[in-house]
Parts: C-alpha cells; sequence; structure tokens
C-alpha cells in the first residue's frame, strides 16, 4: 500500500540549517548532510532543501552542496531556492536532486512551469506555495518568503499550476508555521481533494497527533516539518511508530 | 568489474551512479557501444517519456544493442518499460524484451492520485535479485504508467491494481521503483545485481 510519506525540511543559509519562526528569526539548527543523514537513517520517506538566501553568487556553492548531499543520502530529495530557470533546474538535478522546488518565480512566470515539466517531467517539478488566511477566511498566495502579499486565492494558484503540469504541491501555512499547533487541515483538504497531484501539507505539525490529522482530516499524502526534528523535540522512528499503530499507512 | 550505465535522454542517471559508489561499486556512465558491450553489467535507468526516449535509443541503435547484449541488464523505471513489447504513453513501440505491456494508471476514484508517487511494497519476491529483502519490503516509486502482470513478473505491487514491480528474463532484469532511492532495501537490490 502506498504510504504517507514524512518529510523534514532543511532551511539552507550560507550553508547551514535553519529555522525560524512565523517566517522569522532564524536560529542555526546544524549541519545540512549531517542532518540529512540521520534523517534519512532514521526512516524520514523523502528530504527537502530550501536555500532560503538564493542569489546569483550563490548558486555554485548550492550546487555543490547538492552534490554532497546526492552522494550521501539513499532517498529522495527535493532542492528549492530561487529557481528560475531551465539552466537552474538542469544543474540541481545534473548534481543529484530529484526534484526541485519553484514558489514565486512560477507565480509571476508560470511558463516556467511548462518549460520545466516537458523538459524533466512533472515528477521532478513541485509547487512549493506559502499561504496565509485573512480576515476574509480565505487563503492567499504570498510571494518572496511570506513578505509579499498577492490577491491571488490559494486554490485558484493551486489548479492552474498542476493543469500547467507540476506534480506536487508543498503547501506552508503561514499562520501555523513555526506555531507547534497543528497543520492547516482545511485548506490541505481542499486542495488534495480537488487536485490529481500529492499535497504535502507543512507548518505547524507539533506533536504526533498533528501529523494524524493531517494525514485523515487534512487528506495530505505528506507532511513536512522542521524544527521539531531539528531540535529533537520528536523523534521521526516515535511519529511513524504512532502513526502505524493508529492505523495510518507508513513505512517502519 | 565494469558496470556501465547506459547515457541517454532520460533523468536520474547521477543518482544511479551515487547509490553505486555509496555501495563501494564504482561505474562509468556513456553510451558508447564497444564500453556496453565489453561490460560485465549493465544498467539502463531513467526518468522521463517513452517516446521520446525510444526516439532516442533508436536513433542511436541502442535500443537493438541492449536487446542484444548477453551480460546481465537491469532496466529502472522508464528503462524497464522500455524493455516492454509497448508503451501506451504516445503509442509507443517498445523493445520487446519482456512480453509485457505498458499501462496507464487509471483511478475512478478522484482521491487516489496519478503518478504514484511514494513508498510502497513489494510482494511474490523471486529470483536472487532479491536476495535478503524480505517480502513486503518498501520501496520508492515515481510513475504514472505500469507494466501488466505477465510470466516474466518477478515481484508485484498494489496500486489501483495489482502490477509487475520487476520482471526478469534471462539476463534481463527491470524494477519500477527506484533503488537508487529506495534506502537500504534499495542498496541491498543493486548489491544483488552487482553479484548475479
Amino acid at each position: 500500500m502506498l504510504t504517507k510519506r514524512i518529510i523534514p525540511c532543511l532551511d539552507i543559509k550560507d550553508g547551514r540549517t535553519v529555522k525560524g519562526v512565523n517566517f522569522e528569526q532564524l536560529r542555526d539548527a546544524g549541519d545540512p548532510i549531517e542532518l540529512g543523514a540521520l534523517y534519512a537513517s532514521q526512516g524520514a520517506d523523502e528530504l527537502v532543501f530550501l536555500d532560503i538566501t538564493a542569489t546569483i553568487e550563490k548558486r555554485k556553492t548550492l550546487s555543490e552542496l547538492v552534490n554532497k548531499i546526492a552522494h550521501h543520502i539513499n532517498i529522495p530529495f527535493t532542492v528549492g531556492g530561487g529557481i528560475k530557470t531551465e539552466e537552474d533546474v538542469s544543474i540541481l538535478l545534473q548534481n543529484g536532486a530529484d526534484k526541485i522546488s519553484i514558489n514565486t518565480a512560477a507565480f509571476l512566470n508560470p511558463n516556467i512551469i511548462q518549460s520545466f515539466a516537458k523538459n524533466f517531467g512533472s515528477q521532478c517539478v513541485v509547487l512549493a506555495i506559502d499561504t496565509k488566511c485573512e480576515s476574509d477566511g480565505q487563503w492567499y498566495v504570498y510571494l518572496n518568503g511570506g513578505r509579499q502579499k498577492t490577491d491571488t486565492l490559494t486554490t485558484e494558484w493551486a489548479k492552474k499550476a498542476v493543469d500547467l503540469g507540476v506534480g506536487e504541491i508543498l503547501l506552508t501555512s503561514m499562520n501555523h508555521d513555526g506555531t507547534k499547533k497543528g497543520f492547516a487541515l482545511d485548506i490541505t483538504a481542499t486542495l488534495s481533494e480537488s487536485l490529481s497531484v500529492p499535497i504535502i501539507a507543512s507548518g505547524g505539525g507539533g506533536n504526533e497527533a498533528h501529523f494524524y490529522d493531517v494525514f485523515t482530516n487534512g487528506k495530505a499524502d505528506a507532511a513536512l516539518a522542521a524544527s521539531i526534528f531539528h531540535y529533537k523535540e520528536l523523534a521521526i522512528p516515535t511519529l511513524k511508530n504512532y502513526l502505524h499503530e493508529k492505523g495510518i499507512p507508513i513505512r517502519l | 568489474m565494469k558496470i556501465v550505465i547506459i547515457q541517454y535522454n532520460a533523468g536520474n542517471i547521477q543518482s544511479v551512479l551515487y547509490a553505486l559508489e555509496r555501495i563501494g561499486v564504482s561505474a562509468i556512465v556513456t553510451d558508447r557501444a564497444d564500453l556496453i558491450q565489453t561490460a560485465d553489467k549493465v544498467i539502463f535507468p531513467g526518468v522521463g517519456e517513452a517516446s521520446t526516449a525510444m526516439q532516442y535509443l533508436k536513433e542511436r541503435k541502442l535500443d537493438t544493442l541492449i536487446s542484444q547484449l548477453n551480460q546481465p541488464v537491469l532496466g529502472i523505471c522508464l528503462g524497464m518499460q522500455l524493455m516492454c513489447k509497448h508503451s501506451c504513453e504516445n503509442n509507443t513501440p517498445c523493445m520487446g524484451i519482456f512480453d509485457e505491456q505498458v499501462q496507464l494508471f487509471s483511478s475512478l476514484d478522484p482521491k487516489i492520485k496519478v503518478p504514484q508517487m511514494g513508498w510502497n511494497n513489494i510482494h511474490h519476491l523471486k529470483t536472487s535479485l532479491f536476495n535478503g529483502v524480505p517480502e513486503d519490503s518498501y520501496t520508492y516509486f515515481v510513475h504514472g504508467y505500469y507494466a501488466t502482470m505477465g510470466t516474466h513478473t518477478i515481484a508485484t505491487t498494489d496500486y489501483i491494481q495489482p502490477y509487475s514491480a520487476a520482471l526478469q528474463k534471462d539476463n534481463f532484469y527491470g524494477v519500477q521503483f527506484h533503488p537508487e532511492k529506495s534506502a537500504n532495501i534499495g542498496e541491498q537490490i543493486l548489491k544483488n545485481f552487482i553479484t548475479i
């Protein structure tokens, strides 16, 4: 049976893993290769590496880091951060990334989704959406690491992106990110039930029960978290055993 | 021992090279006929679309070269599918090493997503390719098309319906999942192939 996936996320800044609260206040969380290999050995199903300081001069550093990760890690991993062109994608895939994640650049120029899907296959194109529920009760798309609001509804953007060829959606709720109070179940379920691609829920996972909720009520295909794993508040084997005992299909 | 990974216009080739390095095996990535023909083991990986991959292989006569190899050959994902008779992906005639057909997953249930992406377990494991691999082990799959069950099936997986997770005929092996991304189980399967 196809299992639900547990995905630790490593935010990378200047080659180190960092984690903020509500997209701000960055703290150092360790060496990304060591952490990634540790998670893989503990049973993580995939890894996501997001370069949050991706700039042109950093691009080479990122591809070198990706290459080291690919040599050390025996599970699939996604790389994101500042990816805009086919060349960016090609370099990361050649260095061993399995998937790439795009966000702001895809929103500003949706044509890149089609070109990436056509040239590299939909299976390696992950669309990251940062979303926030506003006072009107609607979920809106945010850009630039959550700093810039748009007037586009998350449901509309997600549907358009799937039609253009993204293979997976990584949905981060800014309302929940860093709070450890649980995932955004409603918007996750809305997307998962209306779209043909897997949905990775992100933001708010604080304990085992939150993951159970997002796989059941939230209908998520995968759940992503960072700080609870980095700071050893919840060990992956503990989490996976809990989910397995509760009847969620999980790889042990 | 000389291990060759066939270079063509499909993705995921580096990942296979790195996975072999992790188990202490060096390999070369090439599309040169003489190097492929003289290799001890040949790996034919791939992620991509069937018709463009077949066209590329045909233009370079790699399709007939692969079909005529006598040493152990391992097709991975699209590589395995291209070794089947025919793929429904853009109605593509393939190499025909395996009699099985490649069909599109079709789900009447909107909750079941296509492509299948993630870890699924493999059953009814046969041949030395699966030595030391427990029944129902999890491996990593990413695919929208699948090979039907048939006489060459040596492992099965269930997604919407049972299908071939692995095929074998004579010296030819194929796996639908990605051993290079399937953690320790995948490494065991690669080690087994190297020692066939």
